[in-house]
């Protein structure tokens, strides 16, 4: 812990656990990061299976929501994939709704943000990564690997093409990651850190007066961040969306 | 980019200090908390794809695709409606025109049977007139025969008193006659 007045803005990323549980060997209590997972479960499913519950013609407004939720990653997918895609859309909908929650839920002052952990964007990647390969390599065996064979390079080239189109592959899971675990993660010290410095120069005596400026940028900043949490969630989605369409359609 | 740069940046000044600060260093990092939160998130995630995957999305989908076909089966109702209601609107000018029609032709028919009953009646008032007129001119005509016979009578009875009052002596019928007969055949 910091001490008061100091600024902290790892503090909000740090891992408590609530109920300690030990399962063969392995630390697997429930923290608040596993307390806000459920958090986005549970929001999403309310949204979804809720308000979807009356099954009427004219919806109302959670059914509203629910289904604006669904044909916005049902368009998305489609946009990119084309019909086909359609089997993937469970996954690529629940994937969609728990990084747009968890984001959303870590606007709350005081709440943990789950996306804000590379473990969890990195294994969301992987999952991506690895549906990826099994859909690709189940749909269309060794031809997948056509992927990373462009077409009409001289045949000089294409080794090194090969290389560069693997090593592309490579760092998607990586990228993938990254940056929706450098976004959330940035944007909260920035928040935390223009927080910290309203309060800090409140309690400078005469500086006090500067204390609005920091303010104004935090208001701003949290705008931009609610912005940044539907954004990266919609970012994560489109490039799951266009790698699944690699595995749907190898061909360059 | 940019939010790159400001992580990386902020990362490289502040991490120094907290992992001083903070036990187990900076908290994305810290592996001791991998294993349980990917428990987690297996858990929570898989319990949300499920969901998702087998209530809720084929839920969403039934209502969209059951609106889709309302709207769609609703258009099609209108749509035949309204070209019933257009063949029933044709059918009724039809009759309308048709019964135009009738009413021109019975109107004509009247008038033409009215006509010829007039003619008809006219025609039988003048012959019935012409009748009346030859019966007429016949019986002048009989008149005028027998008053001519009469003159003859009487010119016969003034001859003979004219000749009675001038020799004392009344002619006989038979030379009266002759003498007529004879004045007239000059």
């Amino acid at each position: 812990m910091a001490q008061p007045g100091t600024i902290d803005p790892i503090h909000q990323f740090e891992i408590q656990k609530l109920v300690p549980i030990n399962l063969f060997g392995f630390d697997m209590s429930f923290t608040n990061s596993a307390l806000w997972m459920v958090i986005a479960v549970a929001v999403t499913t309310l949204v979804m299976v809720y308000g979807s519950a009356s099954r009427s013609i004219v919806p109302g407004r959670l059914q509203s929501l629910a289904e604006m939720a669904y044909e916005f990653v049902a368009n998305t997918l489609t946009g990119v994939t084309g019909r086909e895609g359609m089997k993937f859309f469970p996954f690529v909908f629940s994937l969609f709704m728990f990084v747009f929650a968890a984001n959303m839920l870590g606007m709350i002052p005081g709440s943990f943000t789950t996306t804000s952990h590379i473990i969890v964007t990195a294994a969301f990647a992987m999952l991506v990564i690895t549906v990826v390969l099994v859909a690709g390599i189940v749909g269309h065996g060794s031809h997948f690997f056509g992927l990373f064979v462009p077409s009409g390079v001289p045949g000089w080239l294409l080794p090194f093409m090969v290389l560069i189109e693997v090593v592309s592959f490579v760092s998607r899971p990586i990228s993938l990651s990254l940056r929706l675990f450098g976004n959330m993660l940035a944007g909260h010290i920035a928040l935390k850190v223009f927080g910290a410095f309203v309060a800090a120069l409140l309690g400078a005596g005469a500086a006090g007066i500067l204390a609005p400026l920091p303010l104004l940028l935090a208001v701003a900043l949290t705008a931009l961040e609610f912005l940044v949490a539907f954004l990266q969630a919609y970012v994560f989605t489109i490039l799951t969306c266009v790698y699944l369409n690699d595995a749907l359609h190898p061909g360059h | 980019m940019r939010r790159f740069l400001a992580t990386a940046l902020f990362l490289s000044s502040a991490l120094p200090v907290l992992a001083a600060e903070t036990k187990g260093g900076f908290p994305p990092f810290n592996a001791s908390t991998f294993a349980g939160q990917l428990f987690w998130l297996a858990l929570t995630f898989g319990t949300l794809y499920l969901l998702m995957s087998r209530v809720a999305l084929p839920r969403v989908g039934a209502i969209l695709a059951e609106r889709e076909a309302t709207i769609e089966s609703s258009l099609a109702q209108a749509s035949k409606a309204q070209a019933a209601a257009e063949a029933e609107a044709q059918g009724l000018e039809q009759a309308l025109a048709k019964a135009k029609a009738n009413a021109q032709a019975i109107a004509q028919e009247a008038r033409t049977k009215s006509a010829r009953e007039i003619d008809a009646k006219r025609s039988a008032v003048e012959k019935d007139l012409a009748a009346k007129m030859v019966a007429a001119e016949a019986s002048i005509n009989e008149t005028k025969t027998k008053a001519m016979g009469n003159v003859e009578d009487i010119a016969k009875d003034a001859v003979s008193a004219i000749i009675e009052q001038l020799s004392g002596k009344a002619p006989t019928a038979a030379a009266v006659t002759k003498a007529i007969n004879a004045a007239r055949g000059e």
